[in-house]
């Protein structure tokens, strides 16, 4: 057969790895900004204060940042190369790449203004608003078309393990991505999800958790399937355990979302079966894990010379231990300690610098020598990057996890006549070492992600850069068409288009079904005494939304006795039936707020805003002075009393009309209140001039949310 | 709770989608050898001369 000669597209890779390298720093020192916040408050609301910059917003840059610039990035870098070879075919088309990597960026872009401008979903790991969803799926799907069109026109019969993960990895972030951003948009950067409460946060962890599954592992197993083999110049350990790994953890691995929700008012049985997928899932997590690591069997002398092995050995261990971990994390009686603390943050921090983070240097140290045809710049360089990584991810997980265990029992603690050994604010000043400790080890490990940049950057000087790279295969033996065959007869011949297209139908179909019922019913409050938020609530709530307090406040008591004394009834499944979205948070860096409303009176959260640290001392909270001098945004009260009611919150017909006054009268009560605890320091003019400066402001919107939290199934003492 | 029968009904379609996926690899021989393909993908044969350099 006659050998056909054809190019590999490494610009794109380039262009790709470039992005990875210049975001992955950036996101890293935006995460380092995060951490240094918690450890050093005082420091960041004295000089520091400002919107853009407040925890509650950049955390959500942070993550959006890591996960899909760095690792997104990373991923399409890898896949690029990687596909193009094991197929032996260039990609199908140079203008889907191209649209693929500007499209990627300037959604990224996107992210990195709007997040800290405030406009937020609030759901995490999915906080861009809806253009930049839409946008997402347009980008992915472009992505997909061009892989699978390259695999359609491929010159390799088979089809090599890696591929598989590549494919799972985009058919299933479509699906959970779409699925997740279901929302009905108000204004151009505003939207309700349009599921709401426990539905939407059984959603919204279907969909976090495979977003760590399908976007964060099965790409990363994918190019540890290519790379390693390459890097290490030995096949993969066993191939047929890759191939048993694949479709074992793709089948296990949907399931798994319910064990983030584990204690809260989910049904029983579906964090129960959550906990049951995932400590499934450890056998095929860890078969890859081992296949991986027994892949430099007889080649661990090595490991010792070679930096690239040994960021891939790392990596892949780091993979192993955070997967044994989640599975553990799973069952209930560990996550009763580990939920809501730092114990989860230094998890996924383990899969995080240590599984995407070491696995995409490791590749980038080998694809650069090979794209630019040279040695690396400094093998040197590379060990030292290597030692800073692997410190840093021991400085930043361990003392986290110590954090995280201490908290948890803290929390638990009783004294022997039954109340509770620790105040909240107890368990918060106890971490600040350890968070002074994470601070060092991001600093290490974002010092090594920098020498590592300048490295890679030095060895693009010193080589030649191969933009397009021939190469050359016997093309594929595909059968002779029938003269006389329907559209459908040549679809029957390409299974792939025809799996991909019945899916499609079928999910469309399902989802069209499916939707509005599930919209419809969810509306019957199961409590009755559950009503609507009023106007200046539902605003105060957008507010609590843009600033990002669910990040650190959890809207969650579970049914335990230590979370009953500490913050009252535990939470109910109807009570967060009309939130869009639901706010049920993952992190308690500061208390539960489900109860939060009535204990404290107005006046409490008005100063409390202003001097968090003055009101709780020793805590680590931003303070939000400019929520006191903006006036609160009433020009779109209307439209959201509106889209609620689309979604099922039932607030009267024409409630419009009279919203504005409600809102009005409900500001001017609340603001009445603040200002009478001042009578003491003022005249009455001044008072009055201060009542009348005060009642349009944010503040007085976001307290009467917070004095709202669990009112309405309270029962009166 | 009904939003249970969404992503069931989603991640069911998912699961079959790999299901198909599977049963056409196996049919289509995509398993038949579980050694070669494994050594195969450590050879990229380097046409160095070709190669434009930009």
């Amino acid at each position: 057969m006659e050998l056909e000669k054809f190019n590999y597209d490494n610009k794109i890779v380039r262009n790709f790895a470039y992005a990875t390298l210049i975001w992955g720093v950036i996101g890293m020192l935006v995460g380092l900004t995060a951490a240094s916040w918690l450890a050093y408050p005082d420091f960041f609301n004295e000089y520091l204060n400002f919107k853009i910059l407040a925890f509650g917003r950049i955390r959500p840059l942070h993550t959006n940042a890591v996960i899909f610039a760095f690792v997104g990035n990373g991923i399409f870098t890898g896949v690029y190369y990687s596909l193009q070879r094991l197929l032996k075919t260039r990609m199908a088309s140079d203008l889907l790449s191209k649209v693929n990597f500007w499209g990627w960026q300037l959604i990224i872009l996107g992210a990195v203004i709007t997040l800290p401008m405030g406009f937020t979903s609030s759901k995490e790991y999915a906080e861009l608003e809806w253009p930049f969803d839409i946008a997402i799926a347009l980008i992915w799907v472009a992505f997909g078309a061009n892989m699978i069109w390259t695999i359609i026109i491929r010159r390799v019969q088979h089809m090599y393990v890696a591929i598989w993960f590549y494919i799972a990895t985009f058919v299933t972030v479509a699906m959970l991505h779409i699925f997740n951003s279901m929302a009905l948009p108000i204004s151009l950067m505003k939207s309700y999800s349009a599921y709401s409460g426990v539905q939407d946060a059984l959603v919204q962890w279907w969909y976090g958790h495979n977003a760590v599954a399908f976007f964060l592992t099965t790409p990363y197993l994918g190019l540890m399937y290519y790379f390693v083999p390459k890097a290490a110049n030995r096949p993969v350990y066993s191939y047929r355990l890759s191939i048993i790994h694949f479709w074992a953890l793709i089948f296990l691995y949907i399931w798994a979302g319910p064990h983030h929700l584990l204690y809260t008012s989910l049904p029983e049985w579906a964090q129960s079966l959550g906990t049951v997928f995932s400590v499934m899932l450890i056998a095929p997590s860890w078969g890859g894990m081992l296949n991986g690591l027994l892949t430099l069997r007889g080649a661990w002398d090595r490991v010792r010379d070679d930096a690239v092995l040994k960021f891939m050995v790392v990596a892949i261990t780091a993979y192993g231990m955070s997967t044994f971990e989640g599975p553990l994390l799973s069952l209930k009686n560990v996550n009763i300690i580990s939920h809501f603390t730092d114990w989860t943050v230094a998890h996924v921090h383990v899969g995080g610098l240590g599984w995407n983070g070491m696995m995409t240097f490791g590749m980038m140290y080998w694809l650069f020598p090979k794209m630019w045809k040279t040695e690396l710049f400094s093998k040197k360089l590379a060990n030292v990057h290597f030692w800073i990584a692997t410190v840093g991810i021991l400085f930043w997980t361990l003392p986290l996890y110590w954090a995280g265990f201490m908290q948890g029992l803290m929390w638990q603690e009783f004294n022997p006549d039954g109340t509770l050994t620790h105040e909240f604010i107890d368990t918060v000043t106890f971490l600040s070492p350890y968070y002074q400790m994470r601070v060092l080890g991001g600093t290490l490990y974002l010092t090594g992600a920098i020498i590592g940049t300048y490295n890679l950057f030095k060895t693009t000087t010193i080589g030649t850069f191969v933009a397009d790279e021939a190469a050359e295969a016997a093309p594929l033996n595909k059968n002779s068409r029938f003269a006389n065959e329907g559209w459908h007869g040549a679809l029957e011949r390409k299974p792939v288009k025809f799996i991909i297209l019945s899916f499609v139908a079928v999910a469309i179909g399902g989802a069209i079904e499916i939707i509005p019922v599930s919209i419809v019913d969810s509306n019957i409050p199961t409590i009755a005494s559950v009503k609507p938020y009023t106007p200046l609530e539902l605003e105060g709530r957008d507010i609590y939304i843009r600033e990002g307090c669910n990040n650190c406040h959890s809207q969650q008591i579970r049914p335990v006795r230590f979370e009953t004394v500490r913050y009252g009834e535990y939470s109910k499944a109807g009570e967060s039936v009309f939130n869009h979205p639901h706010l049920w948070g993952s992190k308690r860096t500061g208390p539960d707020l489900a109860r939060e409303g009535g204990k404290r009176g107005d006046y409490w959260h008005y100063e409390h805003m202003q001097n968090p640290k003055g009101l709780s001392k020793g805590s680590l909270m931003p303070a939000y002075p400019w929520m006191r001098t903006d006036d609160l945004d009433i020009s779109m009260t209307e439209k959201k009393i509106s889209a609620m009611r689309t979604l099922g919150v039932p607030y009267e017909e024409g409630y419009e009309a009279q919203a504005l006054a409600d809102l009005q009268a409900q500001a001017e009560k609340i603001t009445k209140e603040i200002v009478s605890k001042m009578e003491a320091d003022f005249t009455k003019e001044e008072l009055e001039a201060k009542f009348e400066e005060l009642k349009t402001k944010e503040i007085i919107a976001l307290t009467a949310y917070l004095q709202r939290l669990g009112q309405d199934i309270k029962v009166e003492k | 709770m009904q939003i249970i029968y969404l992503l069931i009904g989603v991640s069911f379609s998912i699961a079959l989608f790999f299901l198909a996926s599977f049963l056409w690899a196996a049919k289509n021989g995509q398993f038949d050898d579980d050694y070669t393909p494994s050594v195969r993908m450590l050879f990229d044969d380097e046409v160095e001369k070709e190669n434009i350099n930009k």
